[in-house]
């Protein structure tokens, strides 16, 4: 598995062809993401098969649309340079693993140090199987609403350099392959069956891999899947681009209010114990709200990237 | 068993360079975002790879079990994954802007004409 992602890499970095490198970089993504399924991250494998495989390559796709689609051949004084560079760096690297702990070491201090508190307290006290859900969630909860942010401030970021999809202004010819009669009934039969995958994720999230991060992303992906098959015309009707953009800031402020609300009834920020009953009843409540929060972001703010290249009209 | 215990490393920094070089060598400005991701699908590897526990399985708790992978780095790399797209669209989208504004995402070119004005 190792060796083949290797391949891939040197493939796409020898390739001058862009078209080319970026599919061969969705290969790359997916073989990592069964990596991560082999080295037991499923909640990661997850992630990175939606994304990687998925939104990025889409992503990328749409700017060589928007540029060029082939590189100029590298020259060779860069070449060397550039290989002496690396193997150097990369020397001095493996001269580094030497002290590293061996592979799958139990003792090795990952292990030893707040871990073995979140495989064996959790469960007490936030109560949910997914540790990786209550690390994310509670344990961990500033960090994740700062990533949250940093996704949000990229979208806005994306729209400010691509500019806002004018309201109904979105040309006809704007993708659209509705006439391909197997890829307009394939999209069909997916539709339903990965928006409704994305909101079992969505809310299994606690007792199985998955969460908002991933939900979000798969629903996206939906929408995206939507919009090249059936034209942006018909998927800016059913999430129109101001929906879309406001649902991105509302995420947000739905995990930042979960965070007020516990300050308010007496708590640290983003401690969920008071909003229930019980502690664990409402460690549950606020992962549930947070999740959500960061799903909707996740969504919204994929759904609003791909319209910002889809629009974007290119300058004569 | 000494060399085979570091060999996911090794392959991690080779995973790595390869990125590096792209990103060095290479004078397009989206093939130097795909190295960059590169480079970046190898860090997280390098994360689940120290995550990685003999004996353990998926840290969702379960009777019965009691060896789990460390949960601690899947937590950082699945939140990075989600940001490192968003990052890579960033870079993407001012890769689109530079083009319409030189008509072109070659370095090289693009040096030129900065020096040529």
């Amino acid at each position: 598995m190792l060796s083949l992602l290797t391949a891939t890499a040197l493939a796409v970095a020898r390739l001058d062809q862009l078209f080319a490198a970026v599919m061969l970089f969705g290969i790359y993504s997916l073989l990592s993401a069964a990596l991560f399924v082999v080295m037991d991250a499923v909640d990661v494998a997850f992630t990175e098969a939606a994304v990687g495989a998925g939104i990025a390559i889409i992503l990328m796709l749409g700017a060589l649309a928007l540029t060029s689609h082939k590189q100029h051949p590298v020259p060779r004084s860069r070449h060397w340079m550039a290989l002496s560079v690396v193997v150097i760096t990369g020397a001095a690297l493996i001269y580094g693993t030497l002290d590293m702990p061996l592979y799958a070491d139990p003792n090795a201090p990952a292990h030893l140090h707040v871990v073995p508190r979140y495989l064996q307290q959790s469960m007490q006290e936030i109560g949910i199987p997914n540790v990786v859900t209550s690390v994310l969630a509670s344990y961990r909860g500033y960090d994740t609403l700062g990533e949250t942010v940093v996704i949000f401030t990229a979208a806005v970021g994306v729209i400010g350099r691509l500019g806002i999809v004018p309201e109904g202004k979105v040309g006809p010819k704007t993708g659209g392959m509705e006439h391909h009669l197997i890829l307009r009934i394939t999209a069909k039969l997916m539709l339903p069956v990965i928006l409704v995958f994305a909101l079992y994720v969505q809310f299994h999230g606690d007792f199985g891999p998955g969460g908002g991060f991933q939900a979000g992303v798969i629903f996206a992906s939906a929408f995206i899947l939507y919009g090249l098959v059936f034209g942006m015309e018909s998927v800016t009707t059913v999430a129109p681009p101001v929906v879309v953009r406001s649902l991105a800031a509302i995420g947000v402020l739905i995990y930042a209010g979960v965070g007020v609300v516990s300050l308010l009834m007496g708590s640290n920020f983003l401690d969920y114990n008071l909003l229930g009953h019980e502690p664990t009843h409402g460690q549950h409540l606020g992962i549930f709200l947070v999740e959500f929060g960061v799903g909707v972001t996740v969504a919204a703010s994929m759904i609003s990237l791909f319209y910002a290249y889809a629009s974007y009209q290119r300058e004569k | 068993m000494q060399v085979f215990g570091l060999y996911n490393y090794w392959v991690v920094i080779i995973l790595m360079m390869i990125g590096l070089y792209v990103v060095i060598a290479s004078g397009n400005l989206i093939k130097k975002i795909v190295g960059l991701n590169i480079f970046q699908t190898s860090v997280f590897i390098l994360y689940i790879s120290i995550g990685k526990l003999d004996g353990g399985t998926a840290p969702i708790l379960v009777e019965g079990v009691t060896s789990y992978s460390n949960p601690l780095p899947h937590v950082l790399i699945l939140t990075a994954i989600v940001v490192g797209v968003a990052t890579t669209a960033l870079g993407l989208a001012l890769a689109v802007r530079i083009h319409g504004a030189y008509g072109s995402i070659e370095e090289d070119e693009i040096q030129e004409q900065d020096n040529a004005s």
